[in-house]
């Protein structure tokens, strides 16, 4: 197995093959940088805090490195319901790049090299033949590519512009002419960050701090110690004067210049973007992240910019605290060569190229979480097919990652894609604490998640159960204290007795509302009551959303034959037509997710298959 | 799939002229087969919307063995009805010239369609939308003016337009609750508590107007279950004859000549009656007549309006005060029959628990614009405008009820203090039946159930 990229991607997919007994080795351009962060040093955040806890609950690396070197903790969205908490940590970078690395080392079958991929050919005898820069050849069964922002990567700052990967690093260029060749589509995607300031240069007094949670809740359901919680955040805002600078300066950015061809993402604009499309906001808020704790550099959350490096150091100034800011890595755009990922297959591999396997942003989305969820998969998937075994396509309904995969691959993306809770149908089935109970016995059984994670989570579900027989048992008394701890809650006090079940249906209601007025209550771990008030609370809608998984999966469960001629079946629509042509969906409710497919056609898919392939119908 | 389709496409019923309808890839091979033209035709390259004269025969059958003239009109795909190349052979109306010609393009190759397929491929076409089909159906299956105008509203996209828009608004309210849970640190510009509960409680209100009017609305496409009650010879059937504008039953002088429960479809404005005339309801012995007295009265339990007949010319009797005191007076407009004669009766009593006490003269047809009046008032049909949106069928009034369903419990949630994920799903589920209901994203089971309701040709 060879992987090509040692980021998020490359390392998730490296770790699972080796582990399921593959022969893997990871090539990268610069072993001092592997699972580097050339943008925000944070992990987690809305829904991506999911994809790293059920990366770990299927036994991969990125939530206890990040738990090791984390520097702050939160939780975002409290308040706003439980399907939609997310963890997320600030990270030391050098500290993670140092601990992957580390963890890649001590990896039995795992082979670290430094160089690069110029070219893949076929083998002579299946297989892939991958050409080092060096002139070196390995031959493997499969191939993960891995190559984030590296492929013709070219920088933009301002008018200059020239080729380049991240963070200084070179870019990638012949392994794009390579895989052209090979017929592989590939396209222009553009991303782009901040500036990094010096601490010592910055005024935090004119600054909000903001620190991490009391209690901290881990990314791994394996971590014993909680992360540690040393660091600040500083939150400050753009002026009028930022604004000002900007809109003076815009003709000087490439990117409404018409030098960047790339797509860029719409969810992650870049600080002139924000002023142009959103003209009538006053201000803009932005973040200093601290990038590490053996650092002063700070990394500016909310002012990706392409901008010249002289009009970035102007509108720096404009911003409270950061008047006197000294510019350490100056803001840029990058562009790169990503492949249209409805070439690929559920499980990651390239329908038409049997053993090329693609995972993070060379597949079109963004993000260290996304790349991470996407190696794992391509990892299992590439070492079971080198072993003969069954791809493993995880549903929508189980997981984020599900749906990530199955989104790219059926929808493909026209932008960089990034994971949101709102597109999952069945978010509250998601919960970032429901991972561990969602996957791990899958982990389990491919290999990845040992015996001792499985048990822990069948006693972590004893614990709830019992949790809530008690709560369903237990009856409270009404008082003066209870009421008025109840009213202070902003709920109607009681006046008889009350199931301690019923009175956390409530949703203003929570264990710790009901402190002290629940004397039998057993000494447990937090997060057995977080699950237990949630389940009660969640009940009618939980049941809900798992009968919508079960009639969701009737559609799902129809496998279309891979040797379908769409273009004969003339009943459907010329668009539909292309479409189905081009995404091949494995099933129909994947054909019936793709964008200029209608229900009309998925009808007559459905009467062509009855008509035709009842007898191939492969049901549940 | 695309396999060709034919039919008898006008009613069953003799008339001037009469169209079997072919569609399908192989229509014109078909037409080739049974069509003679009486000027040379090229076949292989008919433009669309073409008109030509000819002879019907059956395939291979001799010149001479003519089944009938008829006028062949030729639909180029995809403008045609269907989407697909679609002919019509308008022939002389006899119902067994219809059904030989259907025989002969039959034996040309086409199949005989199912109920409403050539909608049901207009729909997998993309010609129409879901809400379009079925009005398709019920502008052939109108039975009054107003019915008709109605459906000619929904055809032209009133229902969807309305759904379209209240959609529209919850898909707002849903977009914005997902910007500020995906973007927590973002300053997105999310709508206050007060906003989002008056877009909740605006969409609410639209839908459950939109449902208020389904029972008029089902008066006026389908009509209801409505009975005539009275004591024997008051004159229920000179009343029914009246309504229906012909006679019906046997009207004669002796109490008890209507034995058996006659139904008529009667229209009153923009209601549609489907009346039934019972036996005299009244204690008796004779075997034959207590058992049209049991139906009368099972019929008078089940009905939705109850027409209850009274003589004025005499005072009320033993089995009328029985009669008046079964009856519910939410449902039943009450009738002073034979004012002709005489009035003896103390209304006012009588209003006093019946909204609607009429004087009439069935034999006369004096009163009948008040008792048009008064049922339409009842059934709520006066204040529909045919020209609105409304919902028509079972399907629509089920999707619409689902989305109003999940809206009441978002309001309600929404009050209690539940917190985001919850309301974004419920309204999510609010979304979902409303694209249903345009077909916008329908099952194929709904496709289904929907087709098999037509009727076949259309």
């Amino acid at each position: 197995m060879i992987v090509i990229g040692a980021g998020h991607a490359g390392i998730e997919a490296a770790l699972a093959s080796a582990r399921l007994g593959s022969r893997t080795a990871v090539f990268t351009v610069n072993l001092d940088w592997i699972g580097n962060m050339p943008c925000n040093p944070a992990i987690g955040g809305s829904s991506k805090g999911h994809l790293v806890r059920e990366i770990d609950a299927l036994g991969g690396e990125m939530a206890k490195a990040a738990d090791a070197t984390a520097i702050q903790c939160r939780m975002l969205n409290l308040g706003k319901g439980a399907a939609v908490h997310s963890p997320r940590a600030q990270i030391d970078r050098r500290a993670y790049a140092d601990e992957m690395k580390f963890r890649l080392e001590a990896q039995p079958g795992l082979s670290l090299r430094q160089a690069e991929i110029v070219s893949l050919e076929p083998g002579a005898r299946g297989g892939w033949v991958a050409v080092s820069g060096t002139g070196m050849r390995y031959a493997a069964a499969c191939v993960v590519l891995a190559t984030g922002t590296f492929l013709r990567g070219r920088i933009h700052i301002g008018a200059l512009q020239y080729a380049g990967g991240p963070d200084g690093m070179p870019p990638a260029n012949a392994l794009s002419d390579s895989l052209r060749a090979l017929g592989v589509p590939l396209r222009r995607f553009k991303t782009g960050t901040p500036p990094r300031v010096h601490r010592r240069s910055v005024d935090l007094t004119k600054t909000t701090p903001q620190e991490g949670d009391e209690r901290a809740v881990c990314f791994s359901f394996a971590a014993t110690q909680p992360p540690r919680q040393r660091s600040l955040c500083y939150q400050t805002y753009t002026t009028a004067e930022t604004k000002r600078i900007i809109t003076e300066n815009l003709d000087r950015s490439p990117l409404f210049g018409g030098q960047i061809e790339g797509v860029g993402p719409r969810y992650c604009p870049s600080i002139e973007d924000k002023i142009v499309r959103f003209p009538e906001k006053e201000r803009h808020p932005l973040f200093l992240e601290p990038c590490g704790e053996r650092t002063q550099e700070m990394y500016l959350q909310g002012l990706s910019s392409s901008l010249p490096e002289e009009v970035q150091m102007a509108f720096l100034h404009s911003i409270p605290g950061l008047e006197q800011c000294e510019v350490m890595r100056p803001a840029y755009a990058i562009e790169y060569d990503c492949v249209d990922p409805l070439a690929l297959g559920g499980s990651l591999e390239f329908r038409e190229l049997p053993g090329l396997f693609g995972a993070g942003q060379f597949n079109g989305s963004s993000g260290y979480e996304e790349a991470a969820a996407q190696g794992l998969m391509a990892g299992i998937n590439a070492a079971h097919g080198a072993q003969g075994k069954p791809a493993v396509v995880l549903p929508r309904e189980s997981s984020y990652i599900g749906t990530l995969i199955d989104d790219l691959v059926t929808k493909g993306c026209s932008e960089p894609y990034r994971m949101m809770t709102s597109r999952s149908e069945f978010r509250l089935l998601l919960r970032h604490d429901t991972a561990d109970a969602r996957l791990t016995p899958l982990g389990h059984a491919l290999g990845l998640a040992d015996a001792a994670r499985l048990a822990a989570l069948r006693r972590k579900e004893a614990l709830i159960d019992e949790e809530l027989l008690r709560a369903a048992r237990v009856t409270l008394s009404p008082c003066e204290a209870l009421n008025a701890a109840l009213e202070a809650a902003g709920t109607a006090g009681i006046t008889s007795g009350v199931r301690l079940a019923e009175l956390l249906r409530r949703p203003q209601v929570s264990y710790a509302v009901l402190e002290g007025f629940d004397p039998t209550r057993p000494a447990l771990e937090p997060e057995i009551f977080t699950q237990a008030e949630t389940r009660l609370k969640y009940e009618g809608y939980i049941k809900r959303q798992e009968a919508a998984a079960r009639e969701f999966k009737r559609l799902e469960d129809v496998r279309l034959p891979g040797n379908i001629n769409y273009a004969e079946i003339t009943s459907l629509r010329m668009e539909a037509r292309e479409k189905l042509t081009k995404a091949r969906p494995e099933t129909l409710g994947q054909a019936s997710r793709i964008s200029g497919v209608n229900p009309a056609d998925v009808s007559v898919l459905l009467i062509h298959l009855n008509s035709r392939f009842t007898h191939r119908l492969r049901r549940g | 799939m695309s396999d060709t389709i034919a039919a008898i496409a006008t009613p069953n019923a003799p008339g001037g002229i009469g169209i079997v309808r072919v569609s399908g890839g192989e229509a014109v091979a078909v037409a080739r087969r049974v069509f003679s033209p009486k000027r040379p035709l090229d076949w292989e390259h008919l433009p669309g919307y073409h008109m030509c004269s000819g002879w019907v025969c059956a395939p291979g059958a001799a010149p001479a063995q003519r089944i009938d003239e008829a006028i062949c009109l030729f639909y180029r795909s995809p403008k045609s009805y269907t989407g697909e190349d679609v002919l019509e052979l308008s022939c002389h109306g006899g119902q067994m010239v219809l059904r030989l010609v259907l025989e002969a393009v039959l034996a040309a190759g086409a199949r005989l369609a199912q109920p409403g397929e050539f909608t049901k491929r207009a729909y997998l076409n993309g010609k129409i939308d879901l809400t379009e089909a079925e009005a398709v159906m019920q502008l052939v299956q109108a039975q009054s003016a107003a019915a008709a105008r109605a459906a000619a509203a929904a055809l032209g996209g009133a229902l969807s337009t309305k759904i379209e828009a209240i959609r529209t608004g919850l898909t707002a309210l849903a977009a914005n609750l997902a910007a500020s849970v995906d973007y927590p640190e973002e300053e997105t510009q999310t709508l206050s508590p007060q906003e989002t509960g008056a877009a909740l409680s605006e969409a609410q209100t639209q839908l459950e107007a939109l449902l208020s009017q389904c029972g008029a609305s089902a008066a006026m496409h389908e009509g209801v279950d409505t009975v005539l009650l009275g004591k024997p010879n008051v004159g229920k059937s000179t009343l029914m004859n009246r309504l229906a504008g012909f006679e019906r039953t046997i009207v004669t002088e002796h109490a008890g000549t209507t034995r058996d429960t006659v139904t008529e479809r009667v229209l009153l404005g923009k209601a549609l009656l489907r009346l039934t005339d019972t036996a005299g309801i009244r204690e008796t012995q004779h075997p034959v007549e207590r058992l049209g007295v049991e139906r009368s009265r099972a019929a008078a339990e089940s009905a939705a309006l109850l027409l209850l007949l009274l003589d004025a010319s005499q005072a009320l009797t033993q089995e009328d005060h029985a009669l008046l005191d079964s009856c519910d007076p939410a449902r039943t407009v009450v009738l002073l029959n034979k004012t002709d004669i005489g009035s003896c009766q103390d209304t006012a009593a009588l209003r006093t628990r019946f909204a609607w006490v009429l004087p009439i003269s069935a034999a006369r047809g004096e009163g009948m614009q008040a008792l048009t009046q008064a049922v339409e008032t009842l059934l709520e049909t006066d204040a529909l405008s045919p020209e609105e949106a409304m919902l028509s069928t079972a399907r629509q009034k089920e999707c619409a009820g689902l989305a109003a369903a999940a809206l009441r419990e978002a309001v309600r949630v929404f009050h209690e203090g539940f917190a985001a994920d919850i309301l974004q799903l419920l309204l999510e589920e609010a979304i979902q039946p409303l694209y249903q209901l345009t077909g916008e994203r329908a099952t194929e089971a709904v496709v289904e159930e929907l087709f098999t309701q037509f009727c076949v040709g259309k």
